[in-house]
């Protein structure tokens, strides 16, 4: 009941926010400049329905979601290193810290000489991902308790059961929280990058020829789709933690 | 067999062991009393090997270690049962036995229950479960019958008597029940060292 009602407020915010797009663009009356909704909505559904339109979005899904798994393996990794050996934490602090306030924008043109335009977007996504998952999983192994590691060697526990039932519990909700900045990050900071490098299949490559070639419309439909595909991901991650968070109460023991 | 020589261990500026020696031979059961903050748990966690003594040595002789903490230190995100099934093996073959132990304790109903859902005294033994399932020839016991029921302590109490027996025991403790009932040795903590009562 609470949850149609909630989405029932949400679709209501979302009708509000297309009205005044709809007003805006009937007033301004220049289709060039700001298209109305419904001829993005029949572009869109023009869109949809050619093979092209699913092949370029599922190559720029593929190539973003792969930058951004890699990202988190090797934020959790850097994570565990750096938790276990000081020297490493002191090395690689700095770099971390420079990657992390570097705009995306300087990253794109820079890696642009050194590898090629497919890849690009997937070594932004990594780049973009690796600090925020690393940032907060370092956090929530500094945070798990003392007190519980040393009970886990009093008993002898394998390194794979203090990882598994003492780190993995602890530490799982930063990185879920993590996991859940990066979806956005990532959609958008790829999506950003094959603007700007282009690759034959992907959507950035749709984008900037609907702004070369004065399509608007393509413009806005390709927009809604990225907007569409970033809420759909975060909703099928939510769905997944929701599940995962089901299985585990219900399993308990989990083995 | 546990063994201190010299052993000397600061928290900060403040000594809380200086030259201490201890010997305890295999199957004696000793108790360490004294004021709170005297250095007790500070003993068992050196013996535990989680500590390092500042000077001297400590020497442990032991095949299988069981500490039942002061503080529980339950995992949170597992029930009672899979708390003691842990330090079993941790697989779905061994949870009967995890919880033969919590019936032992007089916890069967809680088995299945995470850590927050029990109470104080109810987590407590727990802990006690999970240190004697553990089997081990050496046993540490840091204030064992603490927040335990009165109706309760008695045969808690028996239980850790009857598995005592041929294992070596350090205890620690102010409760002269549990001193009377477990230990053979008694030693009282003065100027800095834990001496024969």
């Amino acid at each position: 009941m609470r949850r149609s009602a909630t989405t029932a407020k949400s679709l209501g915010a979302l009708a509000f926010w297309v009205g005044v797009w709809a007003l805006l663009a009937v007033l301004v009356n220049r289709p060039l400049l700001l298209p109305a909704p419904w001829a993005v909505a029949a572009r869109l559904i023009r869109l949809s329905g050619t093979a092209d339109f699913w092949h370029v979005t599922a190559v720029s899904l593929g190539r973003i979601m792969l930058g951004a798994a890699l990202g988190v393996l090797a934020g959790v990794a850097t994570a565990v290193a750096t938790g276990r050996y000081r020297f490493l934490n002191t090395v690689l602090s700095p770099l971390l810290s420079v990657i992390r306030a570097t705009p995306v924008a300087s990253f794109i043109l820079l890696a642009l000489i050194w590898v090629g335009r497919d890849i690009l977007p997937c070594l932004i996504v990594f780049l973009m991902v690796l600090p925020v998952v690393w940032g907060n999983v370092s956090v929530g192994v500094a945070a798990t308790d003392r007190q519980l590691l040393e009970m886990a060697r009093v008993y002898r526990l394998s390194r794979w059961q203090i990882a598994k039932r003492v780190y993995g519990p602890s530490v799982g909700p930063y990185l879920l929280s993590a996991c859940h900045t990066s979806l956005g990050l990532a959609w958008k900071s790829g999506v950003a990058a094959e603007v700007l490098t282009m690759p034959a299949l992907s959507i950035g490559r749709r984008l900037y020829e609907s702004k070369l070639y004065m399509e608007m419309t393509d413009l806005f439909a390709w927009t809604v789709m990225v907007v569409t595909c970033s809420i759909l991901l975060e909703k099928l991650f939510t769905a997944l933690i929701r599940h995962l968070g089901r299985r585990r109460s219900m399993g308990g023991q989990g083995l | 067999m546990i063994r201190f020589e010299k052993v000397a261990l600061f928290y900060g500026e403040k000594a809380v062991l200086q030259d201490m020696d201890l010997h305890i031979p295999p199957g004696a059961h000793v108790a360490l009393t004294g004021p709170s903050g005297c250095g007790k748990t500070t003993v068992l966690s050196l013996t535990a090997g989680l500590l390092r003594p500042a000077a001297g040595e400590v020497r442990v002789r032991a095949n299988k270690l069981a500490y039942a903490f002061q503080e529980h230190r339950l995992l949170p995100w597992r029930t009672a049962a899979e708390n003691v099934n842990l330090v079993l093996g941790d697989t779905a073959a061994t949870l009967p036995l995890a919880r033969h132990w919590l019936d032992m304790m007089g916890i069967a109903d809680g088995a299945d229950l995470l850590p927050a859902e029990l109470s104080g005294g109810m987590r407590q033994r727990v802990n006690l479960a999970r240190a004697l399932a553990r089997d081990g020839d050496l046993l540490l016991l840091d204030e064992p019958l603490k927040e335990l029921d009165p109706d309760r302590r008695g045969s808690v109490l028996s239980l850790l008597r009857e598995h005592a027996a041929g294992r070596t025991v350090l205890l620690a403790t102010h409760d002269r029940e549990e001193t009377d009932a477990l230990a053979e040795k008694v030693l009282v903590y003065r100027d800095g060292r834990f001496l024969p009562l």
